[in-house]
């Protein structure tokens, strides 16, 4: 995430919730709901792409298990090494992946990923899934698309969204990896 | 980090982070259809070797195809070096061409240090003399992670030919500095003088000469291998390098093998968990039983296997980032 650089004002860190925990929960229980509208029967395979793409993933796997839906697996891409910015910046640590041993062969695919905003994750993304056979589709879930898009990727279920200006960011936060749940959205620091 | 020359300059956290990449690495490429990343597409990776060698150069080239670089290899006898072109003009006219990293190996210790205030290009360091071997103490270290879980703690005993031998000394600063101890066998012919002082930095925080000066490191020195066994958690058999050997260094390979030669009988001293490494290539009969060298103690394959992600961590760490400003 590129910004122009602040004014260099060191105020109090500006921060406004825009999702409360309970919000979050609500928001999620609908993706899931619309994920089983647009699947079932077919079983899907939910892939989250670290970090917090990987706890979103697994909650949605509960929540479309409680709703009676076809149980889906869970799997893991890291797509650091699709990515086309590496060297714009320091060298970015690898995550792992975990993707079913049998392949991608034919599978319904659904990425689950955090924040949607220039698309260039999603892209990679579509990249590495190539590399691990041929899905029968590739469908994208998404908490927050904050805009601004770079690239022609779009959402198929979208949490909600945020309009944002570029030198804001936005920060999901999950029990799993910060302890708590929240979509909060800050002044770039950058 | 620019280049690997050394594992003396190897901070435990930049270690540590090459060997989870490497880690990484393995598990991405673990049952997909297509073993190919795109990370390093564009970039010219030149192995320039000026010693023989099967699996390190093989393995550089497999690590750079695996991420899509372009790599290209040159060997002494086969290229303008048997002309007489000095290290420099062959390094030179490499960079010239447009090669974004030299991987290097050469007979004299030292030259991939001196290739690197020579050329704009990233430098491996792929074996120089008797002097390091990067790459080789790091897919060692990844062997014993992934075997002992951790090296904090651990004893890894190396017997052989220490003193010739480049793999024992980027053994022992990298797995000093990732916290093991380190014992070494060998006959006193085969022990290079000073050798308790070798070590590498444990907290990685302090300059390496001061400490080195003012501080006795966990490396022991011990001529029997029979004691040696029960308390090692590894134990790294090295290679009898007769091609540095000008002389006599031990009365005969007969009795080499039974002083120092890692036996079957010898195997059975080893606690259940521990596990055996050798660089390769291995002298089997000499340093090495064959039924030890096939026993599922041996990890030899699993060092060979880590040795591409190992150095596919490396490629990605130097090549795939943001330019360091020189």
């Amino acid at each position: 995430m590129s910004s122009p650089s602040g004014t260099g004002a060191a105020g109090p860190l500006r921060q406004r919730e825009l999702l409360s925990a309970a919000e979050l929960a609500r928001v999620l229980a609908r993706m899931a709901h619309q994920v089983i509208e647009r699947t079932a029967p077919e079983p899907v395979l939910l892939v989250g792409i670290p970090t917090r793409g990987v706890a979103l993933a697994h909650r949605l796997a509960n929540r479309i298990c409680q709703f009676g839906g076809t149980p889906p697996s869970v799997g893991i891409l890291d797509v650091t090494l699709y990515r086309d910015d590496l060297r714009r910046r320091p060298t970015r640590p690898l995550q792992a992946t975990e993707l079913p041993a049998k392949g991608l062969d034919d599978a319904l695919v659904v990425l689950v990923d955090d924040v949607l905003y220039s698309g260039r994750t999603a892209a990679a993304a579509l990249d590495a899934l190539r590399s691990y056979g041929r899905p029968r589709a590739v469908q994208l879930a998404v908490l927050v698309d904050r805009g601004h898009r770079e690239l022609p990727i779009r959402a198929d279920y979208v949490g909600k969204n945020l309009p944002t200006s570029r030198n804001e960011e936005v920060g999901v936060l999950l029990v799993e990896t910060d302890g708590t749940d929240a979509v909060v959205i800050r002044r770039s620091q950058r | 980090m620019r280049h690997l020359l050394s594992t003396t300059e190897l901070r435990r956290e930049t270690a540590t982070a090459l060997l989870d990449t490497a880690e990484a690495l393995k598990q991405a490429l673990l049952g997909r259809q297509v073993r190919k990343l795109p990370t390093l597409r564009g970039r010219t990776v030149v192995t320039l070797f000026y010693e023989s060698s099967t699996r390190t150069r093989a393995s550089f080239e497999i690590a750079g195809k695996w991420m899509s670089a372009d790599v290209v290899n040159l060997t002494a006898g086969s290229s303008s070096v048997a002309k007489g072109e000095s290290l420099r003009d062959t390094a030179l006219t490499l960079a010239a061409m447009g090669a974004d990293c030299v991987v290097i190996r050469h007979p004299a210790a030292g030259a991939a240090h001196r290739l690197a205030s020579w050329v704009p290009t990233h430098v491996i360091n792929a074996g120089d003399g008797a002097h390091q071997h990067p790459t080789q103490a790091l897919l060692d270290a990844a062997t014993l992670r992934e075997r002992l879980g951790t090296l904090n703690g651990r004893t890894v005993t190396i017997v052989g030919d220490v003193l010739h031998s480049r793999v024992a000394r980027s053994n022992i600063e990298l797995l000093i500095t990732l916290g093991a101890r380190i014992h070494l066998v060998a006959p006193p012919t085969l022990l290079p003088w000073g050798v308790q002082n070798w070590g590498g930095d444990p907290d990685g925080t302090q300059d390496q000469a001061q400490n080195r000066a003012e501080r006795s490191w966990p490396v022991t020195v011990s001529h029997d291998l029979d004691a040696a066994l029960p308390g090692s958690d590894a134990v790294m058999v090295l290679r009898v390098q007769a091609e540095r050997m000008h002389g006599g260094f031990f009365p005969s390979v007969r009795e080499y093998s039974i002083s120092y030669g890692l036996t079957e009988a010898r195997l059975r001293l080893l606690p259940a968990h521990a596990v055996v490494l050798h660089p390769g290539p291995m002298l089997r009969g000499m340093e090495i039983a064959h039924s030890v060298a096939d026993s599922p103690r041996a990890v030899i394959a699993d060092q060979v296997r880590n040795g591409v992600h190992v150095r596919m961590a490396v490629l990605y760490h130097l090549l795939a980032s943001q330019e360091e400003q020189a």
